[in-house]
């Protein structure tokens, strides 16, 4: 126990430590001035990508505090093929969360099971009064902005059982192609660019892009729309890290090109710039009463559809082998569930063999090898460490020797 | 205002002849009367709404009663409605300084009836996360046991570090508070990329720091004063009254369940429980403190175990535990928490009871009180680490 | 020069003249007075207050305040601000005219102070003869208010402050009354000026060193220093307010500009004090021992300054000042609270007899050299 040999050096000892602290830099943030930067898990307000949801009513059943509102209504989908049956499907009319009520658990989140509702780090959205916290559909919308990317996940961990299937398809997928012809993989590029919304999250690391500068010209855009500049910020941070993604991935591309086939439709050719509206589905909307915010909505959608429609026409036209990997792309623009899965994970690894190495699996039996551990003991690591990671290179070597034996059957 | 409570305000010098409470002492020319303070519910020193009401000859104790459940929120009652997934998210919220160990419980119980193979490395990592939230919680306490005493630094210091390890906390999972991290059958998802190699940088910064406390508090002659031979615990009394955690081993018993009941991976490391002599304030803070490099050290263990592998295991769509009871008790940073779960079999729990180390710890405040004066009176309500949402649920 | 015993005593029969003494009219100096002693008590303590908070939130590694005026120097203005805009709330069993009262009674006294205080060479108001008298007795007037509004709240805590702050009066002003007789002694004048040029004149025995009174009297002043903390109930010896006891100690109920009045008494306590403790024990407006302030004759340089010498002067005091202020401040941020007990045990038990030894002591070397 902390015994003082002479009465009164406590006290001295206490006034050393604060004085010491009155050098040091202050570790306090100023705070409207300067912020910190979140973690992209934190749970700072939830957004909804209205796209994906499917009124299953899950997120408001699921919800402890019973405060996420919903509304829809059917609707009849004209049969996709000739002679086809028509279809009905659930329409969102009113998707609102009462922030007022929410205990932030992240359920509604966890339980979503087409991706529509996410966890944005944003936080700033006091009111002054309690019904301002009532977030409808469009606010929540533009929450779906600030989303972050996934941080990658720790040295160790295992791929959620879906990510690994979708990279096993993929690969399936690609070796296919890869038999068929060269092309379409470098197309496969392409979805990631077009995954649409989706992007925010689904972006990859494989063309890494120092987030913090904004794309200044979407920011006066922004500013000049009379946004907030917290969220006008955010955004052209992001539409930055769009940009320079797509200027990377461009170039990567243009490298690449040695290939003496035709040029695979550009990113820039399947993306479709998402600002205009479709006005005849817009003014379809708007005589049916809808209201203006979700015709508009509705019709960028359609806009989109049509517009990729119309380049996947002509890039067909234009060069058959193309094809492949533009239906692709046009198929993850889209944002079905397995693509947009696809497109991480596939980005994530681009070390092929090592998402093969994740499906196999072999039992630790204690071995370990002798060369790494020889190594990590000479570089002066502790034994015990020196000797996890020699049996993890153990397992990682056995894993593909086994692939190899099977690639050779 | 009633008249009832006009009543209640005593004039200043007239004798408060209504109330009974009161009695007259001595006699001749110069009686005086006993006079009641009530600490609470709204009051500086009881974090929280919590009471007590303290019969006082001048500044001295005679009685002190604690008045509790200004806080009771039906903790027990509303996990009966909910679902397991739902309850972890509510049972962070009682002992609000302990989120991550309080949901731990419940996934431990639920695991315990379903027999459920948790994955090595998810529970490595839950051991992680349980040590950083000890950590926090105990930082807390630091701090506000010295603003109890007057000391104000501490408190801005241990907020320093806490909000280092909130941050961190953060990255993984999301809250700073209110983790909900945890999942029945392991964890909701695997850490972050650099989450080990922060934790390992935090943990050593924590530790670089953790002499200034000793010097700034433990070590001060002022602090001497104020807390050691104050609110004595015996050993005895203590076990009586199911006094457990850190208020427990300043009265020199090492229960801890991380060592005499390993849950998790605690049988696997080695785990130190620093115990105090007196059982006062002053062991009480000491061994709060001291907890805290074991709990560093636990981490400093951890960082090097945790195995590569799937921090999940498969779940139904609906959480069931089958039919049947168990009883779980985690060390949570306070103190021994049990979770007695009943289930028939449905989605949500038959009964849920807690057993919560602050109700049984805040038991021990009469005992201790009694005699003292009303300064080290609150000097003893800081030492009996509680959360008052802990005691009332 | 004189010798250390024939000019303190000169200087203590002949008054000084203030430099607020112009013309011949009785009006004029007497309203630049007034506005000398206003203007000191709303500015110094403010400075004073400031500092506190930067000092406090850099020793607690944050920035204190930034957002009132440039580097937060106007917070302590804003406050006041809001201070004056916030409702005045009275208990309804308060014993409301002693309740109203007892902010006044304990402002009053710590603005008067100001009358006697020397700021630099002539910057003062009046040099009265027993000027330390009068500023010892005036200083335990405050408290008068104090006990007053805890009697008045009709509330347990304040009560517990009011009757605190009364026990801590008598236990601390007996040690703080002794060490300053002490200087008084040595000095051989009351008068607070006299104390200053006293100390320009006081030699090292047999030698021509010239030292402050802090030298001889190292333990006086270090009784003094502790006595004027738990005076003015500034932790380590805040048990009138102990927050986390008291809820606010005898300040519980005020709020408003009351509460103000309650708080500048602290921050003004903390300014005379200190003030006090220059004068007394570190030379007043000196530079260094022995070094006269540029620009002024007579003895010791002390008086007869020019514009130069006595802007330099107040400049020196001041500095002086809040040093003392820095300390005070730097011991509330590294110490936790006594108890009250501890508290009178450490007056009746060791200030007390220290301070008898010190004046015992101090009075022998006078006698003998």
């Amino acid at each position: 126990m902390a015994t003082t040999a002479l009465p009164g050096t406590g006290l001295l000892k206490g006034l050393g430590v604060t004085i010491k602290h009155l050098f040091k830099r202050p570790s306090t943030l100023m705070y409207p001035h300067e912020r910190s930067d979140l973690a992209p898990r934190t749970r700072g307000v939830i957004a909804l990508m209205d796209e994906n949801c499917t009124v299953c009513m899950l997120c408001s059943r699921e919800c402890p505090d019973w405060f996420i509102y919903i509304e829809s209504h059917k609707e009849t989908v004209p049969p996709a093929k000739e002679g086809g049956r028509a279809r009905t499907r659930n329409v969102l009319d009113r998707f609102a969360i009462d922030f007022s009520l929410c205990m932030y658990c992240g359920i509604c989140v966890e339980v979503c099971p087409f991706d529509a509702l996410w966890w944005s780090p944003e936080f700033e959205y006091s009111e002054y009064s309690m019904d301002g916290l009532l977030h409808e559909m469009d606010k929540l919308r533009e929450w779906a902005d600030t989303v972050p990317a996934p941080p990658p996940l720790e040295e160790g961990a295992l791929m959620p059982a879906e990510v690994a299937d979708a990279i096993a398809k993929a690969e399936k997928d690609r070796e296919l192609e890869a038999a068929k012809q060269e092309e379409a993989v470098q197309a496969k590029a392409a979805p990631e660019e077009a995954a649409g919304p989706k992007q925010g999250k689904a972006a990859t690391k494989d063309f890494e892009v120092k987030a913090g500068e904004i794309d200044q010209e979407t920011f006066d855009k922004l500013i000049a729309e009379g946004k907030s500049e917290r969220i006008a910020r955010s955004k052209a941070k992001a539409a930055y890290v769009k940009k320079e993604k797509a200027r990377m991935r461009a170039e990567a591309e243009a490298a690449e090109a040695a290939a003496p086939a035709a040029p695979a439709p550009k990113p820039a050719e399947i993306h479709v710039e998402a600002g205009q509206i479709d006005q005849e589905t817009f003014d379809k909307l708007i005589a049916e009463g809808k209201p203006e915010r979700m015709a508009r909505a509705k019709a960028k959608a359609a806009y989109v559809k049509k517009e990729k429609a119309r380049l996947r026409a002509e890039a067909e036209a234009a060069e058959p082998a193309a094809a492949t990997g533009s239906t692709e792309a046009t198929e993850a623009a889209t944002a079905t569930e397995p693509a947009a899965v696809d497109a991480p994970a596939e980005a994530a690894e681009p070390a092929e063999p090592a998402k093969k190495l994740s499906d196999m699996h072999v039992e630790g039996t204690g071995e370990i090898d002798q060369e790494v551990f020889d190594k990590l003991i000479a570089e002066g690591k502790s034994e015990r460490i020196a000797r996890s990671k020699a049996k993890a290179a153990w397992i990682k070597k056995r894993k593909q020797q086994m692939l190899d034996e099977e690639g050779g059957a | 205002m009633s008249e009832l409570e006009t009543k209640e305000r005593i004039q200043p010098g007239s004798a408060p002849g209504e109330d009974v409470a009161f009695e007259i002492i001595g006699d001749g020319d110069f009686p005086t009367t006993d006079m009641s303070l009530s600490i609470g519910p709204a009051h500086p020193a009881t974090h929280g709404v919590f009471r007590i009401v303290l019969e006082m000859d001048g500044e001295r104790v005679k009685r002190a009663t604690p008045v509790i459940g200004y806080m009771h929120r039906g903790f027990e009652k509303l996990a009966e409605y909910r679902d397991y997934r739902q309850i972890k998210a509510l049972v962070n919220r009682h002992d609000w300084l302990s989120g991550f160990s309080n949901e731990l419980g419940v996934a431990l119980a639920v695991e315990t009836m379903l027999e459920m193979e948790v994955p090595d490395r998810a529970q490595w990592i839950r051991m992680l996360m349980a040590e950083w939230n000890r950590i926090l919680n105990h930082l807390m306490f630091i701090g506000s046991y010295a603003l109890e005493l007057g000391a104000i630094t501490p408190m801005f210091y241990a907020f320093r570090e806490r909000d280092d390890i909130q941050a961190l906390m953060e990255s993984a999972t999301g809250g700073r508070l209110h983790f909900t991290y945890n999942q029945v059958g392991g964890l909701k998802i695997d850490l972050p990329k650099g989450f080990l190699q922060e934790s390992r940088r935090i943990s050593t910064q924590v530790r670089e720091r953790l002499p200034d406390y000793d010097d700034l508090v433990l070590g001060n002659e002022i602090f001497h004063g104020r807390t050691k031979g104050v609110g004595p615990l015996s050993t005895d009394v203590a076990l009586s009254i199911g006094v457990t955690g850190p208020t427990l081993h300043a009265t020199g018993v090492p229960e801890d369940s991380r060592v005499t009941e390993p849950y998790l991976k605690y049988g696997e490391i080695d785990v130190k429980v620093p115990v105090g002599e007196n059982g006062d304030a002053f062991d009480r803070f000491y061994c709060l403190l001291r907890r805290i490099d074991a709990s560093l050290d636990i981490i400093d263990q951890v960082h090097d175990h945790i195995p590569a592998g799937p921090v999940n295991s498969k779940l139904p769509k609906m959480v069931k535990a089958p039919e049947g009871a168990t009883y779980v008790r985690t060390e949570n940073p306070l103190g021994q928490l049990g979770y007695w779960l009943e289930s028939d079999g449905g989605r949500t729990p038959w009964r849920l009871k807690m057993r919560t180390p602050s109700f049984s710890n805040v038991q021990a405040i009469p005992h201790l009180m009694e005699g003292a004066l009303l300064p080290d009176a609150i000097s003893i309500l800081g030492s009996v680490f509680f959360v008052v949402g802990d005691i009332d649920r | 020069m004189n010798s250390a015993l024939v000019s303190p005593a000169n200087h203590a029969v002949a008054q000084s003249a203030s430099v607020m003494d112009v013309g011949d009219g009785f009006l004029l100096p007497v309203l630049l007075k007034i506005a000398f002693v206003l203007g000191l008590f709303f500015v110094v303590p403010l400075v004073g207050g400031y500092m506190e908070h930067k000092v406090m939130g850099r020793m607690q590694h944050r920035r204190g305040p930034v957002e009132a005026g440039p580097f937060g120097s106007l917070q302590l203005v804003a406050d006041g601000i809001k201070f004056i805009q916030k409702e005045d709330t009275i208990p309804r069993a308060a014993d409301k005219w002693v309740f109203a009262a007892a902010p006044g009674v304990a402002l009053v006294p710590a603005m008067l102070i100001f009358l006697v205080l020397p700021f630099g060479p002539g910057v003062f108001a009046v040099d009265l003869e027993l000027g330390l008298l009068y500023a010892l007795a005036i200083t335990s007037v405050s408290v008068l208010g104090v006990l007053m509004g805890g009697w008045a709240s009709a509330n347990k805590f304040s009560l517990f402050g009011g009757l605190r702050a009364g026990a801590q009066l008598i236990a601390y002003e007996l040690p703080l009354i002794i060490v300053a007789i002490t200087v008084a002694v040595q000095a051989g004048t009351l008068s607070l000026v006299g104390i200053v040029e006293a100390q320009s004149t006081f030699m090292l025995a047999g030698t021509d060193i010239n030292l402050w009174y802090v030298f001889p009297q190292f333990v006086g002043f270090g009784i003094f220093f502790v006595a004027a903390m738990a005076e003015l109930s500034r932790p380590p010896f805040d048990m009138p307010i102990g927050d986390s006891e008291l809820v606010f100690g005898y300040m519980t109920e005020y709020s408003g500009i009351k509460f103000a009045m309650f708080l500048l008494t602290e921050y003004g306590g903390m300014i005379t004090m200190s003030a006090l403790m220059v004068v007394l024990y570190l030379g007043g407006w000196q530079l260094l021992p022995g070094v006269p302030l540029p620009g002024c004759d007579g003895a010791g340089g002390l008086f007869d300054c020019g514009f130069l010498g006595t802007v330099l002067g107040v400049a020196v005091t001041m500095g002086k000042i809040l040093a003392l202020v820095f300390v005070m401040v730097w011991a509330r941020v590294a110490y936790p609270r006594l108890r009250e007990d501890q508290l009178q045990r450490i007056s009746w038990l060791v200030l007390v007899p220290l301070s008898l030894l010190n004046l015992a002591v101090v009075t022998v070397f006078k006698v003998v050299f």
